[in-house]
């Protein structure tokens, strides 16, 4: 157990701390997804829109989120914002806005393309058939777009998780940053801890993301 | 004649300026009739039929179906659609829904009609074409033939007036255009009324009472089958009925 380190983990309130720190973790990641999947399904249908002003701020919109690390979006927000506007952004809320920010592209051009992918004729057929719009959409359009987009937005989430490790560099403390804390203040008693608490914080984002998947796999199966 | 359907007067249709794709085009198709409309392809007699259905919009010119004025934009379009039935070359079936419930899925959500009744009546209309064991399949697992005679169950439950049918066999395979067709022969034989779009000759000879051959967006002939077929009037139904058939090959030996 000393060699591998994993004795640190049951000291004093270690683990709570972890748990602790994950919750932190999937707090800032659920809210940003929540609010990514609620704008992205709101800006990805008018992206597939022919409007050409639209088009053009989407598009930058989306060319922005892809070639700015979110690094570089988590310190602007976080630092930017004090400097330049004097306001002070809790540094969780600037995760979250971050998160979004970045979410809500990503999950509005899977909307779009999901949408786009539906065949002319299935609207015509609803039509034919005496289908009013809505009712079109209601029961034709949008059962499909969601089953389309079930394993592409779950991909996103699991990013989404998996990413919030960033958040630490602003100060959050969320699991990874509780396991180099656990690291840094058993240094003389467990100069091995590194390996264990790793190790720990590997299992707890596989145990919160495994079973977002297994329930994707799950829904795709059903509907296949 | 008995009672007149549907009505086309003068109408015309254009796309961004281009050439007329329908010109100045006028029918009537009355009850009980069956219309064959066939012609070479991009002659317009596809988007002729959609308009039938307010699926094509017009530029000018007026449809009316049994006086009331077919126009895509307007509010009453939805409840002419469910008179007029129409079955498509790509047998759209909806992939998420069971075969029963595609059938199921207009008459109950558009007309509101009795669940069980429409359970009932669309089970008897899957024996009529055979496919009484498949009602709780997807889509995805039949065949072509079997999705299209779907399809066009899907359109019989609507209890439509006019059937429209575009090319319903062009999409599928040579052995499977028979089961197709065979169905809407029934349909002819029960006196429905159908305006059919085919490039099936021996199957338009069959079914139709008038062949309409189109060309260019225009009505180039129209007549009996028998007629058509054997001694067509102009040239051009002449030179496109030619395609059809074959020298055969002598071999020099």
């Amino acid at each position: 157990m000393q060699v591998l380190g994993i004795d640190v983990l049951f000291k004093g309130i270690n683990m709570q701390r972890f748990l602790e720190g994950l919750w932190v973790s999937m707090r800032i990641s659920l809210i940003s997804v929540l609010i990514s999947i609620f704008l992205g399904l709101l800006v990805g249908a008018l992206m597939t829109r022919r409007n050409p002003v639209i088009k053009i701020f989407t598009r930058i919109y989306l060319e922005i989120v892809r070639i700015m690390p979110q690094m570089v979006l988590l310190f602007l927000v976080f630092f930017g914002s004090t400097r330049v506007l004097g306001i002070n952004i809790d540094a969780e809320i600037s995760a979250i806005i971050v998160f979004s920010f970045w979410g809500t592209a990503e999950m509005a051009d899977l909307v779009r393309s999901a949408l786009i992918s539906i065949p002319k004729h299935q609207y015509e057929s609803a039509a034919a058939l005496g289908l009013t719009e809505r009712d079109t959409y209601v029961h034709i359009v949008i059962p499909q777009t969601i089953r389309r987009l079930i394993p592409t937005s779950i991909n996103l989430i699991t990013r989404m998780i998996k990413t919030t490790s960033l958040v630490m560099l602003i100060g959050v403390v969320e699991v990874l940053k509780v396991g180099q804390q656990i690291i840094e203040a058993n240094r003389d008693t467990s100069p091995n801890a590194a390996f264990g608490v790793y190790l720990t914080v590997f299992i707890l984002y596989f145990m919160a993301c495994w079973p977002i998947s297994m329930f994707a796999k799950y829904l795709e199966r059903k509907w296949n | 004649m008995s009672q007149e359907f549907i009505k086309v007067n003068h109408i015309t249709k254009t796309y961004d300026g281009e050439k007329n794709i329908l010109d100045d085009l006028s029918l009537t198709v009355h009850k009980g009739e069956v219309l064959v409309v066939i012609g070479p392809s991009g002659c317009g007699k596809s988007t002729f039929l959609r308009t039938l259905n307010g699926l094509e919009p017009i530029q000018s010119g007026e449809i009316r179906y049994r006086g009331e004025l077919v126009d895509s934009k307007s509010k009453n379009i939805t409840s002419l659609r469910q008179k007029i039935g129409m079955v498509f070359q790509s047998y759209e079936l909806f992939p998420h829904k069971t075969i029963l419930q595609n059938v199921m899925l207009s008459p109950t959500l558009v007309q509101k009609r009795d669940k069980k009744e429409v359970e009932k009546e669309a089970i008897e209309l899957l024996r009529r074409v055979g496919l009484e064991d498949k009602k709780d399949s997807y889509p995805r697992q039949l065949s072509g033939g079997q999705k299209q005679r779907v399809a066009i169950v899907r359109a019989l439950a609507m209890h439509p007036e006019v059937l429209l049918f575009d090319e319903v066999t062009a999409a599928l395979d040579p052995e499977m255009v028979r089961e197709v067709l065979d169905v809407i022969l029934d349909l002819a034989e029960q006196g429905s009324t159908m305006v059919i779009v085919t490039h099936e000759m021996d199957f338009a000879k069959a079914v139709a009472n008038r062949i309409i051959f189109m060309d260019g967006g225009h009505i180039v002939e129209s007549g009996k089958p028998l007629e058509f077929f054997e001694a067509p009037k102009t040239e051009r139904a002449k030179r496109f009925l030619n395609t059809f058939t074959y020298e055969t090959v002598r071999k020099i030996s």
